[in-house]
């Protein structure tokens, strides 16, 4: 029936009021907002980036890394396990992505095993309970030899583990540069998000996240340069390692793999300028562990060199003059004010566990961003004007109602997204005015009805009430396989093409409710009206 | 009250309400003409291949705008060639000061991406300012490729599936070729204009997809109804009543979508112009679809006859004897 009870007016009304209320705030700038009653709502729809400028970064894990990381220090463990239970061994190697352990006594490995089940870590899950272990340790092909294998239930804790502390550490390094409102997410299993509105320059970002900052303290080999090493042979226990700078001095130290002092105890690092020669310096201090560690190294050491390495490369290979006993020192490296500045940040927040590669990286600036959204209003008006041109030329006074119709459904739609706080993109406009345009065909679809259903002879009354409703049958199919796109799109789609189906979603849903309900209502109260028994026409 | 105050005047019939267009008599033609546009369409796919942008191709997209006056195109061009960083495709962007250069894949992996990037940014800061950078490598852009193909996949499917549940398996193996001609056609012509194919011209695949279905809808709706009205038309002549009967709807709607799309399309920006003009060609050829593919093959495949109630329990019943 075509007929409004009074509440049912009152309550469509109220849902148009609220719809008004909660999108309005959109149309007025956050100053503005900002200054308005307590009363009023606030809630703005975000922009995207693509129309607030800012910059994406998808990173990727080294997945290799970490597994060779975990493989050495599986291997530093094992020794040691191996040694306090006074088992005899010839080796451990890494041999692909396993570690091979030769025992001298074979008849020992039973026992041996055993022991090693130390190195094995319970996987937790809350749910589940445990989930097993990290590591498998079986015995090897070979007579002696035992195999410790990382399960892959191990890496993918070890990747969470990873991921989890690589967005910490992001998430501290970009707070020291002084900005908010960024979001960094994992994705996927080896990937990070990094969302980051309104920066404009993505240079001191990736300088931030593209170095691990692995701060490490080495002994120097006393008795062996790195170019004496290359010619003969590396010594058991050393690695070359090349040098920061090429400053004059040597090119390359060779220095022993495991470090005295690793980054993780460090406690803090500042920048600060040298008192004598006034260059930028990091000072910094350890904590309990690695202040003992390190005055026994330099205690024992007195007269040597030791190097400062970070990522891998000798920042400098000072001579220790003297223990140095308070557990804080001095780094000097030909660092600039900006990069004594950064690096101290960086070993502040600790290192990443692993390298981050960048893999995607979109980056829109805010000149660009505001000029799609003038593009995006400038076009969604003409489209809009020629929506109601077209309109109410077709279907007249009842063109006029659709009209309405389809700004309730506009308002309907950006107070439905600004309610679930879905961001505004580019796409998103143009789902948004295209949204529009699939909502006429609601109304061409009822009054193409009620026409025809005029035609076949019925009264004014009875044709609008049959091609609502016979209308309401193709409106609800049609518009339900356009749903099932826009779900397949969120589904399956990435960024941009994620918005547009929000955008297309809601539309859909908005249109039942404006083009149907609300221009229904309309003709209604305007068949009200209208002088008792004269409606001879129906404007359509 | 205010409703007096509307005025109160008819609208234009744009189409005679008689009108009957001999759709059905085209079929075979009609038909011919589709498939060969689809094979056409799917040979220029696999020999020209479509021209992928920055999301699927991999490489590097930045946007410049000059610090003032217009660019210098060709001494852009001499600066970047000289980079050593392959094949640099430079072009102005929508106004004289706006360039767009486009870096093809750099071997090497991940990173090299990154460092021809800072090489274009050194070459470039003293004059321009970058507006928008995209860099995507090698893996995510496979990726995002794969996911792009299932998705308008998935998208078919799941609209089958759906008209499927809602018709008959005929009106469904329509919809699935006139979906599939969509699709590909649009490709096709994509690939011979050599108009820049990336994620954004999926999401417009997936909204032809879903435009395209609507038409098909409206019309199979019609056909039903039809259906159950008149039990004794021969199927050929009430397809083309439906046709005809819903034509001034697809008209109309058509040309909305048409005069939104233009408008987006001309005043809506650089940026989104291959998404639009994706819609654009598929609002035309997704009408053209329904209207001579999808109705048509019922001509050829047949429906089922009788709708009314009576039937439809009479096939319950059956239906649940082969059961028991």
């Amino acid at each position: 029936m075509l007929q409004f009870t009074r509440t049912k007016v009152f309550l469509i009304l109220l849902t148009c009021l609220v719809g008004i209320l909660v999108a309005m705030p959109n149309l007025f700038s956050k100053e503005t907002v900002a200054s308005w009653p307590w009363y009023l709502p606030h809630k703005q729809m975000p922009l995207g980036l693509d129309l607030q400028g800012g910059a994406h970064l998808l990173l990727e894990m080294d997945q290799n890394e970490i597994k060779k990381d975990w493989l050495n220090n599986l291997r530093d463990e094992s020794r040691k396990v191996l040694r306090d239970a006074r088992i005899g061994f010839t080796g451990i190697g890494a041999q692909g992505s396993q570690l091979v352990v030769k025992l001298a006594k074979p008849d020992e490995r039973d026992k041996a095993i055993k022991e090693l089940y130390k190195v094995r870590q319970t996987i937790g899950s809350a749910v589940l309970g445990t989930g097993g272990y990290d590591v498998d340790v079986s015995e090897g092909s070979d007579p002696g030899t035992i195999i410790i294998k990382p399960t892959e239930a191990g890496m993918r804790a070890r990747l969470s583990n990873a991921a989890a502390a690589s967005i910490e550490t992001i998430n501290r390094r970009v707070n020291n540069l002084g900005t908010s409102e960024s979001t960094i997410v994992r994705q996927g299993t080896d990937r990070i998000l990094i969302q980051f509105p309104g920066l404009k320059d993505t240079k001191e970002l990736k300088a931030l996240i593209g170095e691990t900052a692995k701060l490490t303290f080495h002994e120097v080999n006393p008795s062996m340069t790195a170019e004496e090493a290359q010619q003969t042979s590396i010594p058991a226990g050393y690695k070359i390692y090349p040098a920061d700078k090429d400053d004059g001095g040597p090119r390359a130290y060779l220095l022993r793999e495991t470090p005295v002092v690793q980054g993780e105890d460090l406690a803090d690092a500042q920048p600060g300028f040298d008192s004598r020669t006034g260059e930028p310096v990091i000072n910094f201090r350890f904590n309990q562990v690695g202040a003992r560690k390190f005055a026994n190294f330099t205690k024992d050491n007195v007269g040597r060199p030791f190097a400062i390495v970070l990522d891998d490369k000798v920042l400098s290979a000072p001579v220790i003059r003297e223990p140095i006993l308070g557990g804080s020192g001095q780094i000097s490296g030909n660092f600039s004010v900006e990069s004594s500045n950064r690096l101290a940040v960086q070993l502040r927040s600790g290192s990443l566990p692993t390298k981050l590669t960048i893999v995607e990286e979109r980056t829109v600036g805010p000149s660009l961003g505001a000029d799609s959204i003038a593009d995006g209003k400038l076009a969604g008006t003409i489209g809009g004007i020629a929506v109601v041109i077209l309109t109410i030329l077709a279907y007249g006074t009842f063109g006029i109602f659709a009209c309405v119709g389809l700004l309730v459904h506009l308002i309907m739609t950006v107070a439905l997204m600004t309610l679930i706080g879905s961001t505004l993109t580019l796409p998103g406009i143009a789902g948004l005015v295209l949204g529009v345009a699939m909502a006429v065909d609601a109304n061409v679809l009822i009054y193409e009805r009620i026409r025809e259903e005029l035609r076949t002879g019925k009264t004014p009354v009875a044709g609008i009430d049959a091609g609502f409703q016979r209308a309401f049958v193709t409106i609800a199919d049609s518009q339900l396989t356009t749903l099932a796109c826009a779900i397949i799109m969120f589904w399956l789609g990435s960024g941009p093409i994620r918005g547009f189906a929000v955008t297309l979603t809601i539309g859909i849903l908005t249109s039942i409710f404006a083009s149907v309900t609300v221009v229904r209502m309309l003709i209604w109260f305007w068949l009200r009206a209208q002088p008792k028994g004269r409606i001879q026409t129906v404007p359509v | 009250m205010l409703m007096k105050l509307i005025p109160v005047f008819k609208g234009v019939d744009f189409f005679p309400h008689d009108l009957r267009l001999p759709f059905m008599k085209f079929k075979g033609p009609a038909l011919a003409a589709s498939i060969i546009a689809m094979l056409i369409s799917l040979t220029l796919c696999m020999t020209l291949g479509l021209n992928y942008g920055v999301d699927f191709k991999g490489g590097s997209l930045v946007e410049l705008k000059t610090k003032s006056g217009k660019a210098d195109i060709s001494a852009l061009r001499e600066k970047l060639n000289g980079l050593g960083l392959g094949n640099v495709q430079i072009q102005e962007f929508g106004t004289p000061d706006d360039v767009l250069v486009r870096l093809e894949e750099q071997p090497g992996g991940e990173a090299a991406q990154q460092e021809a990037l800072k090489k274009v940014t050194a070459a470039t800061d003293a004059d321009y300012v970058q507006r928008r950078v995209e860099v995507v490598g090698p893996a995510v852009s496979s990726e995002l490729r794969m996911t792009g193909f299932i998705a308008v996949a998935a998208g078919i499917l799941a609209i089958v599936a759906y008209v499927w549940f809602r018709f008959e398996w005929q009106f469904a193996l329509g919809a699935v070729v006139a979906l599939t001609h969509d699709v590909l056609v649009t490709a096709g012509i994509f690939s011979l204009f050599r108009f820049e194919f990336d994620l954004s011209t999926v999401a417009a695949l997936l909204t032809i997809l879903g435009y395209s279905v609507n038409d098909t809808v409206v019309v199979s709706d019609r056909i039903r109804e039809n259906l159950r009205k008149y039990k004794k038309m021969e199927l050929n002549e009430l397809l083309n009543l439906s046709i005809n009967e819903t034509l001034s709807r697809t008209i109309l709607t058509g040309a909305t979508a048409v005069a939104v799309l233009l408008s987006l399309y001309i005043f809506g920006g650089e940026v989104i112009r291959s998404f639009n003009l994706a819609m654009l060609l598929g609002v035309v050829i997704g009408t053209y679809s329904s209207i001579f593919i999808a109705a048509p093959l019922l001509g050829y495949l047949g429906v089922k006859r009788d709708w009314s109630d009576a039937a439809a329990k009479a096939m319950a019943t059956t239906k649940s004897k082969a059961k028991a």
